[in-house]
Parts: structure tokens; sequence; C-alpha cells
């Protein structure tokens, strides 16, 4: 705007009047950027090892579970410590649908994970009467109910659990691919599933319930179901990502599918990557698989590590590494959230 | 009579949960706080035991007498440098920080310390009983626990309601901010309330390593058994809490003199009945803690 002695004319205030954008340049380039990566990873398996392959698999693991858990959480304001809960529940709604009943493995990915979200709508309704740190302790609860249920079903191998057949007519190494290509296409939805919850009123309700749940509520956001829509969103990508766990190991044991390391794993993720935005349990979940393929042999020195970074970020850097990254200025990769442009 | 029997032992049961519920639910009476490391810090503390036991300390009696003040420093200590930044408006800070403490504790102890289930062992009072009509038995221990818990709750109660720090304490847990304009810290009464929180966690930790055993990995099933009892009990009523513990502990017993793998089930089972059709609990009061 010019220095000017006279007050704005009527035109030039409606010129100069800002624009609402939703895309930024960040938002080009980190879609764009995006493209080209889910394109790397696609052709990945064709030029890495066996191995790498396998490993790179629990990435997208991680990143289903991370992006999902955020959601709850971040977003939603509700922290779980059962999401486990589906996991196991993917994971034996996979052998139950693909090696008990004879679907094919993929499509019973989509089943599994609509399983685990009408399961999720009863249990909301018991552990949404429970708030904070209550409803943590609730949710792992249903957790281990779920778990002691499934060892007690000599169908799926009670406590000592059950493999799972390996996809019929593909050699091992294609089997191992179409797992990661699985994986790959789970997550991207997911990811682009929570960037569209978050762009829309949805999002934008929850985010109000999280930040002042009173307020919002007086102001006509329906706080129970907007919370409700992402608990049952948040099992489905459980269960998918514990579907996808059980393609890609084969073996599905109570203990470590209902474990609640899962819930660590998820919270450290988010924590350590930055929670509440889109690009944080990205970054986080790729940390975390990082160091975990480093220091593999390392098991409790490892946890510990992550467990002391994670409260020190939670006390020194609550935006996790994203939040240090953009603590200048705000850069939204992925388009959620609105910016205004003074011309 | 067998069911007579179990029904009593779950009531002594009880007793040991209530303990460990009476220490969760203060912290949260006082300063708000879900620690959701209460049960590894209990396994911290019965880890405490039993290195000072085969250090030479051979009763966990008198082991005790060294962890509890340990661990209410450790309490002091962790509330004021750590607990008190995750104080704010929204749960989610304190909610990670003691689940990452949890994570710490349980993986120090698997490192430090074998996998294997342990027992803390007070030599005849392990297994000693009295007989009681119809040749009932109950344990002297469980019942030495139970009693020492209702010693605890009534002296909490009298604490809270008759001295000048319990008054101090409902006034923080009111209004942190008018305490501090009239000159008290809010932040050192915090620190107490951590205090007491966590050497009853200790002894608690104790009282479980002699009766049930433990290992690295157990604080979880621990955090859960306190966490019902409050439920059951109804939020913000330590006698609420007991009653919810003794049923907690009843139903448990119960079950199990019926089908001992359904033992933790049934304990959920009548947590989620409570939750869906009982939210307020047994006991409901206005008045919080």
């Amino acid at each position: 705007m010019t220095a000017s002695v006279q007050p704005p004319t009527p035109t030039q205030a409606i010129r100069v009047a800002p624009r609402i954008r939703r895309f930024g340049r960040a938002s080009y380039l980190g879609l764009g950027v995006s493209a080209l990566l889910v394109i790397v990873l696609a052709v990945l398996p064709y030029y890495v090892p066996l191995g790498s392959t396998r490993e790179v698999t629990n990435l997208f693991i991680y990143v289903i579970l991370a992006t999902s858990w955020n959601l709850l959480a971040g977003f939603g304001g509700m922290v779980s410590i059962g999401q486990q809960a589906y996991i196991g529940l993917g994971a034996y709604g996979l052998v139950t649908l693909a090696g008990l009943l004879g679907m094919n493995q993929l499509l019973a990915i989509p089943f599994v994970a609509l399983v685990c979200a009408v399961i999720a709508i009863p249990i909301s309704y018991a552990v949404f009467r429970l708030v904070g740190g209550y409803f943590a302790v609730g949710t792992w609860v249903v957790a281990e109910m779920i778990r002691l249920l499934t060892i007690r079903v000599p169908e799926l191998g009670g406590g000592s659990g059950i493999s799972v057949a390996p996809m019929p007519g593909l050699d091992r190494d294609m089997r191992i691919a179409v797992g990661y290509w699985a994986a790959l296409v789970v997550a991207v939805l997911v990811i682009a599933g929570v960037v569209l919850i978050a762009r829309s009123k949805l999002g934008l309700a929850l985010m109000a319930v999280r930040d002042e749940p009173v307020a919002a509520a007086t102001s006509g956001v329906n706080v129970t179901s907007a919370k409700r829509i992402v608990f049952v969103v948040a099992a489905a990508a459980a269960g998918a990502a514990g579907a996808l766990l059980a393609i890609s190991t084969l073996n599905v044991q109570p203990t470590a599918v209902y474990g609640v390391q899962w819930s660590a794993y998820m919270i450290f993720i988010v924590v350590i990557g930055g929670v509440g935005s889109i690009e944080g349990p990205l970054i986080g979940a790729f940390l975390f698989w990082a160091l975990q393929v480093l220091l593999a042999d390392y098991g409790e020195l490892y946890l510990i590590g992550l467990g002391v970074l994670g409260v020190v970020m939670v006390l020194f850097a609550p935006g996790g590494i994203w939040g240090l990254i953009t603590r200048k200025q705000r850069v939204n990769l992925f388009p959620i959230g609105y910016r205004l442009d003074q011309r | 009579m067998d069911l007579l029997s179990a029904l009593l032992q779950g009531i002594l049961l009880g007793g040991l949960y209530a303990l460990f519920a009476t220490g969760l639910s203060f912290m949260f009476g006082v300063m708000r706080i879900v620690n959701l490391a209460h049960g590894a810090l209990a396994v911290f503390a019965a880890y405490g035991v039993l290195i000072l036991v085969r250090a030479g300390i051979t009763n966990p009696l008198l082991a005790l007498l060294i962890v509890v003040p340990l661990m209410a420093a450790l309490g002091y200590l962790l509330q004021r440098t750590i607990l008190q930044r995750t104080l704010t408006e929204s749960p989610l800070p304190s909610l990670l920080v003691t689940f990452g403490l949890s994570i710490i504790i349980e993986n120090l102890l698997l490192l430090t310390q074998s996998a294997n289930q342990q027992r803390l062992s007070l030599g005849a009072l392990d297994t000693a009983s009295i007989s009681l009509f119809g040749g009932i038995r109950i344990g002297v221990f469980p019942l030495c626990v139970l009693i020492f818990t209702l010693l605890v709750l009534t002296a909490l109660s009298l604490l809270m309601r008759k001295t000048q720090f319990g008054r101090l304490v409902r006034a923080v847990s009111d209004d942190p901010d008018t305490v501090a304009l009239s000159g008290a810290s809010p932040k050192h009464i915090y620190g107490i309330a951590a205090a007491i929180a966590f050497g009853l966690v200790a002894v608690a930790g104790m009282a479980n390593g002699v009766q049930a055993g433990f290992n690295p990995t157990s604080g979880g099933l621990l955090l859960i058994f306190a966490f019902e009892a409050v439920i059951i009990g109804g939020l913000g009523s330590l006698w609420g809490t007991l009653l919810g513990a003794m049923l907690l502990g009843v139903v448990q017993t119960v079950t199990a003199s019926f089908d001992s793998t359904l033992f933790q089930f049934a304990g959920h089972l009548v947590f989620f009945v409570f939750l869906v059709f009982l939210p307020n609990g047994l006991i409901r009061r206005k008045v919080r803690l």
C-alpha cells in the first residue's frame, strides 16, 4: 500500500483487500514432491533387494498408524493407548477372511478396515464416557478385552498365534512386492483421507473441539459426532495396518499384534515428528523407522532413548521436528489451512 | 463354601487394588494428572526392594523403609521438574510425558533386570493364614494389606479435611492461581502430593510383589486394575474407590474359582458394564477428592 495522505477510496480499498488462498507455493511444491516420491516408491521393489522391500513395508505401516493416531490425538484431542485393539482385529480379520474363508488377501484389506470401523462404533459409545487420561486407559482396557477374547478362539490359534498362508500363485519376490504395494496404497489413501478431513468442515470442527470444547459446542459443533467419526476412521486405518502386518509377516501372534508397544510407537512417532500437523507424523515415522533399522540390536536401549526424546520434545518443542522447522514461517506442504495474502 | 472363600479373597485383593488406586486418584484429584506411569512406578519400587533384599537387607519391609522415602523424593522431584511443565489446559502433554515415563521405566528394567517373574518373600508371613468358621482360611498378609489400606484412606481423608495442609491441597486443586496470590506455593503443594502418591505406590508395588509377583512389564496391568477400581467406585471418591476395588477383586476371584483363565477378563467386563450402564460408579460425590 502506498503511503498516502488521503484516505483510500472504495475502489482502492477493494484492490488492497487480502486474498484468502488454500494453496501456497509450499503446497504446490509439497504436492509435487509427494507425487514424485510416491512414483519413486512405487517402482522401488524393482531396484532394491527383497529385504529392503520388506523393511520399507514396515515404514508404510508406521506411516498409516502414526497418521491415524495423529488424527485422533492431534486433531481430535483424544489420546488413545488402545489402537492395538484394531491392529490385532485387523490382523486376525485377515486371518479369518483370507486364511479361513479363502478370500483374496488384497480384497480382504478393505473388508477388514470396514469391520474394524463397525466394531469401533459401539466401543466409542462406551469409551466416550471417559475423558483425558481416563479415556486413554479405557481404550487400553478395550484392547485387552479384545485380546483376551481372541485367544479363546481355538480356530485362531489361541494364545500361540496362527500363521497366514502366502498369497497363492505368486513367487516369494512378487508376494513381498505385492504386500509392499498394498501398504503403499493404503498409506497414500490414509494420508489423503486425513488431509481431506483436516480441510473439511469436520476438520475445522475437530480443531475447535480440541482447542476449546465448550466454545465449540456453543458455536453449534456437534462435538461427540465429530469425535466419533474420527475415532471410527482411525480404527479403520489401524485395522488396515494390522491386515498389512499379517500379510507382510505371515504370522499373527496375540501378544505381538495386541501389544501396547504399538501405542508407544505411535505416540513417539507423532510427538517427535510433530503432533497436529500432516507433515509431522511422516517425518516422525521415517525417523523412527530409520533408527529402528539402524539400531535393531539395541531393543530396550532404543526405546529408552526414544522415550527420553519424546518427553524432551513434549516439554521443550511441543510442535515436534516439524514445529521446529516451521518456527519462523508457517509452511503447509499439504493445503489444510487458509493463508491470507497481503498484496 | 468355596464361593464364600473366593468372596473373602476378593475383598482382600480389593485392598491391594485400592492401595494402587489411591495414589492414582490422589494425583488426579490434586493436579488433574492421570499418571500413566503409575503401574510402572509400582514395579520400579518393587525392583528397588528386590535389589535391597539381594544386597543384604533380608526383610522387604525394612527395605521399604528406604524405598518409600526415595520414591517420595523422586515423586517430588519429578513433579517439580517435569510434570509441572505439563500442567496446561490440554491433558495431552501430561499424558504423553507419563506414558513416555512408563515406557522408559519398563525398558530400563528389561535392560538391567531379567524378564523373569520375581517374587518378594516375607518368610512365614507369605503363606500364613487364619482359620475362620467352616474351614475357610484367609491369608494374613493380604489382611494386613487391607488394614493398611484402610488406615491410609482414613489418614488421607483426615489429612484432607482437618489439617491446614489439606485445606491448601483442596484450594490448590480448585484454583492454584488464587492460592498463589495468598502466599502459598501451588508448585510445592503439587510436589508434596506427588510425593505422597509415589510413596503409596511404592508400598503397593511391594505388597503386590509379595502377593502376586512381578516382572518388568507387569506395570500395565496394575495401572489398568487401579483405573478400573477408580471408575467402578466413582471418580473423585476415595471410599468409592475402595468399594470399586473390592468389587473388582471379588468379581475376579469368584470368576476365577470357576475358570481361572477368566480372572482378568471378568475384571475388565465388570468395568465395562459399569462404564456403559453406571458411568457415575458406585459413589459419585460432587466434591472432588
